[in-house]
């Protein structure tokens, strides 16, 4: 089967294509360079004037697992204002803020999005993530397993356990769970949370372990790059949301001492204590931070104006923000000795102080970080906005009139404390294909997808080129997963479903030994039990693994 | 891959039959196929497993039939019917995910066997939330445990050796030190609560249905309330005063509760007394929920149903989106109202879980085992999931999911495959 097509102008930023006329040809889901001597082409499609784009991929996004089904559970009224029927292709189900698996796969499609990784998968929850992720069609899949809070691993930092057993244990889990990456989540405090501590900075010591959040950052940071895990270490800084948080993130970067880093939702972590209300932005200070330190990057978790729900690991800072919930309710939990969760449904409002500030805040923070290879737009699905909010959110970055005009409905105190509509930057076509294709496909280590050239797979997404960048994001002409045409005109004509990266670092299975022991004398499963095999991925008789190089494990250090 | 008709035994199994989800039995396999449970075996585990399976065919009109023939003519009763309904749902992860791709096309409603208990719970959640905290977590730090009605152990038979009086603990406790209280309930057999040592539980029994005054007083005292009673429903006040007292300074008191157990009107509201008891005593100290349940995959089938369509169970597909409402489509109503038009009922973990006596066309897809007062239209036996097939269960705290395993060669096909083919035939 191949398919070409034809004059469309293609933004491939792992090239350098900016905006240039060419042909794209794909062969059985990969693209190729040409036609082989006298071959056919199967099918082709003209796309003259028309812009091309790898599919997107969204690098953090809570669409499987624990939290997010307690999401589902605890807001039946939300779904009811966006019931999904059931048609001769698609299934039914529900949206808006937690939407159904099925749902959530259709809709990343139909915006053009090809990939979407859950960043926080618990070990103990991790088969969970697996079948909610498998029940998402087209997209492809994957999670970053979440470590920091675990008893294990606190147990072995606290036990000043060699550097390279601590990477043997990481190896293990990300193995056990079928991860892309590792997150450390309020390092240190979800657990400190179960010992009654209500609050955990970067040097403050968990009670029980006597360990700091700074160790816990350093040591896995630390550990995933020796791994050679391409996904630098995913952070969910501690203090999410507590006002004077941009002092924690700036000694977060400053405190793994140049390993790799991602740091998640960072505006929700750039506030400062200035002004009347004692509530600030941080933005430029951050944003200064990220452009000097080259190690670093970080999505936004921008937030967006309306109902949603948030829906976290971590369970400290949900519980203390719990009074903010907007309806009434919510959930947290203790979880395994392994990690936590938190559920609270938020309405942002733009004409409260701290969320118009929060909704400046994130967009400051995307405006001046230089480098659009490193910065990623998010709004942490569903926590700062639905991931159905993307193409608004993109056309505030693209559309500086537009962005000036609701800037100047907001609460007038939160402007008088932003410097937003000075800001002149308007983002191109090329810097959103970097941040939404290229980038993320480098961040995340997929490192067959995000771009166009020969070899990749065909996961292509082709816009009209309209003003109106809402509306062009809103609905692609044609997205093509793996060479499959999957939506025409906004629309899905045809179901997929997508595969599960994954990577695999090599280790020393001695391990297992100690975990094992470890899970038959404290736990409630045994160890063996707790692995996610690729064999359990498959069972559903769609869905495969895809394994993603870990490109050169480094020298062990003494 | 096993040779399952060999004689053997199997360590490390997962047994399916409780909420507990226990994954350290030995069972052994005779050459015909007839298990035995060896170690950490429990009464329940015993009579599930050891249960006899023999052959059987299934049914049409009470006459044997093919599987092919039993198929067809289900399919043909749902192809004609107007609101088909498919409940019981006595089954684990992928039968569930079958389950609801065939409802999504019929536009059926789904409904499980214990949702009665489990609404108790979800209304608590979809009203006002909870904390809750799960197994390992209570293995590990519980020191004052209040169970709230309920023995516990005759729907979770190991629950205290497998999670109170574990010999082992993470953070230095003396587990034989734990504070055991029952509260509510009459006639509760209390003697799994006896500690190691001989140490007896504190017992403080009131009628059952009296059960939300009690819990409505224990919430004004643990919220700071001083109250004019001397008792409570036969329990003193003074005694309550102490136990409030003792959760303010114990570090990780859990309650634990069966909502099926709390059999009175609005028992919902007493689950709320006891989850918002729950919230104000974290304002000072920790403190968790652990309700019970797990058993017959109700946790499992919910965990599916919110993930497929957003919604747990009680969900209508009817109008060709799914519908909630946990009081218009309970399984009694739609039958008591006429208002469903066939009935697909569905037991695969338990043989006693029979459908409710009703003149709907009935095609019921179940545990082997099955003994009907009335004969169903249609009889479809499908093998026992972590017996005869393999799967996937939640366990109660709805957190950890493990898989269960095959034990043995089995003619019958997995729930899954028969609804599959249901739908195909459609």
């Amino acid at each position: 089967m191949l398919l070409k097509l034809t004059g469309g102008t293609v933004y491939d930023p792992a090239h350098g294509i900016d905006g240039q006329v060419m042909d794209i040809y794909v062969r059985d889901g990969r693209i190729v360079d040409r036609p082989r001597e006298g071959e056919r082409i199967d099918q082709e499609y003209d796309l003259t004037g028309k812009v091309v784009m790898a599919g997107a991929i969204d690098m953090h996004t809570h669409i499987g697992g624990g939290k997010v089904n307690i999401a589902r559970t605890l807001l039946p009224e939300d779904h009811r204002g966006d019931p999904v029927d059931h048609t001769e292709l698609t299934r039914a189900g529900c949206g808006h803020v937690a939407p159904s698996t099925l749902t959530t796969g259709y809709r990343y499609a139909e915006m053009g999005y090809t990939a979407g990784f859950e960043p926080a998968v618990l070990p103990l929850n991790a088969r969970q993530a697996h079948l909610e992720m498998g029940d998402t069609p087209i997209i492809d899949k994957g999670g970053y397993v979440m470590l920091g809070n675990d008893d294990l691993f606190l147990r072995m930092l606290a036990a000043q356990k060699d550097q390279n057993a601590i990477n043997d244990y990481v190896a293990w889990i990300i193995h056990a769970t079928q991860a892309m990456g590792i997150k450390v989540v309020n390092a240190g405090g979800i657990s400190a949370f179960k010992f009654n501590q209500r609050m955990l900075d970067l040097d403050e010591k968990n009670a029980y372990y006597q360990v700091t959040p700074r160790q816990v950052l350093k040591t896995l940071a630390r550990a995933v790059y020796e791994l050679g895990v391409p996904h630098p270490l995913h952070v969910h800084g501690n203090n999410l949301g507590v006002p004077g948080n941009v002092e924690t993130t700036l000694n977060t970067i400053a405190g793994v001492e140049g390993y790799p880093l991602h740091l998640t939702h960072i505006q929700f972590h750039s506030y400062g204590t200035e002004g009347d209300r004692k509530f600030s932005s941080g933005a430029a200070r951050i944003a200064e931070a990220i452009n000097r330190n080259k190690h670093v990057s970080a999505d936004v978790g921008q937030i967006l104006f309306g109902q949603t729900v948030t829906a976290s690991g971590d369970n400290m800072s949900q519980f203390r923000n719990a009074g903010h919930a907007h309806p009434d309710k919510w959930i947290c939990m203790d979880i395994e000795c392994d990690a936590g969760c938190g559920v609270v449904p938020f309405k942002y409002k733009d004409q409260n102080f701290v969320n118009a500030l929060q909704w400046a805040i994130g967009l400051e923070i995307f405006l001046l970080v230089e480098d659009p290879w490193r910065i990623f737009l998010t709004t942490d699905h569903p926590n700062g906005a639905p991931f159905t909010s993307y193409p608004h959110l993109i056309r505030l970055l693209m559309d500086k009139t537009f962005r000036n005009e609701i800037f100047s409905r907001i609460h007038p105190d939160a402007q008088k404390m932003s410097t937003l509509a000075s800001i002149d930057r308007e983002y191109s076509l090329y810097e959103i294909a970097i941040m939404t294709r290229a980038g993320a496909a480098r961040l995340v280590g997929l490192h067959d997808r995000g771009h166009l050239g020969v070899g990749a797979a065909a996961d292509i997404t082709v816009y009209t080129d309209d003003p109106d960048r809402e509306k062009m994001f809103a609905k692609p002409d044609y997205v093509f997963k793996d060479g499959e045409l999957v939506v025409r005109n906004g629309k899905v004509v045809k179901v997929t479903w997508g595969a599960t990266h994954a990577v695999k670092p090599e280790f020393d299975r001695g391990i297992e030994k100690e975990i094992a022991k470890y899970f038959d004398t404290y736990h409630t499963v045994k160890m063996d039990h707790v692995k996610v095999t690729e064999q359990h991925i498959a069972e559903d008789g769609r869905n495969h693994v895809i394994v993603q190089a870990c490109k050169g494990r480094r020298e062990r250090t003494a | 891959m096993d040779d399952f008709a060999q004689a053997s035994a199997v360590e490390n199994v997962t047994c399916p039959f409780c909420g507990l989800l226990c994954d350290d039995l030995t069972v052994e396999r005779d050459t015909a196929g007839a298990l035995r449970v060896g170690k950490n075996g429990c009464s329940r585990s015993i009579t599930f497993f050891e249960r006899g399976t023999p052959p059987l065919l299934p049914r049409l009109g009470g006459e044997d039939a093919s599987l092919q023939d039993a198929i067809a003519g289900a399919a043909e009763f749902l192809r004609r019917a107007h609101h088909p309904l498919i409940a019981g749902l006595g089954t684990e992860v992928q039968g569930m995910r079958a389950v609801t791709s065939l409802a999504d096309k019929l536009g059926a409603t789904i409904d499980h066997m214990h949702s009665k208990g489990f609404m108790r719970n979800l209304l608590v959640v979809q009203n006002s939330g909870w904390l809750t905290t799960t197994l390992t977590e209570v293995r590990n730090r519980v020191d004052l445990l209040v169970i709230i009605g309920t023995d516990v152990v005759s729907l979770l038979p190991r629950f205290f050796e497998r999670v109170v009086w574990n010999r082992d603990s993470l953070f230095g406790q003396d587990t034989a030190q734990r504070e055991i209280v029952y509260l509510g309930g009459q006639n509760i057999d209390t003697t799994a609560g006896i500690a190691p040592d001989g140490r007896k539980p504190e017992v403080l029994p009131c009628e059952p249905e009296r059960l939300p005054e009690v819990a409505a007083a224990l919430r004004a005292l643990v919220a700071g309330k001083k109250l004019a009673a001397t008792e409570i429903a036969g329990i003193a006040t003074t005694a309550l005063e102490k136990l409030a007292e003792r959760l303010k300074t114990a570090r990780y008191s859990v309650f634990t509760w069966s909502a099926r157990a709390m059999d009175f009107p609005h028992a919902e509201l007493t689950v709320q007394n006891i989850t918002e008891t729950i919230k104000i005593l974290n304002q000072t100290t920790r403190s968790s929920g652990l309700p019970l349940g797990g058993n017959d995959g109700d946790v499992s089938i919910n965990q599916v149903s919110a993930w497929i369509s957003g919604y747990p169970v009680r969900t209508s597909y009817g109008s060709g989106h799914p519908e909630y409402d946990p009081y218009h489509f309970s399984t009694d109503r739609l039958i008591d109202r006429g208002e469903a038009d066939v009935l697909v009922w569905i037991s695969t973990f338990d043989p006693g879980r029979i459908p409710p006596a009703t003149n709907l066309p009935t095609i019921v897809l179940g545990h082997p085992g099955m003994k009907f007062d009335q004969e169903p239209d249609i009889f479809i036996p499908v093998g026992v999931p972590g017996m005869d097939h393999r799967g996937v269960l939640f366990r109660m705290d709805g957190v950890v999911a493990l898989p269960i395993d095959r034990l043995r060669s089995s003619t019958l096909p997995s729930l899954g495959e028969v609804l599959a083919a249901i739908e195909q035939a459609l």
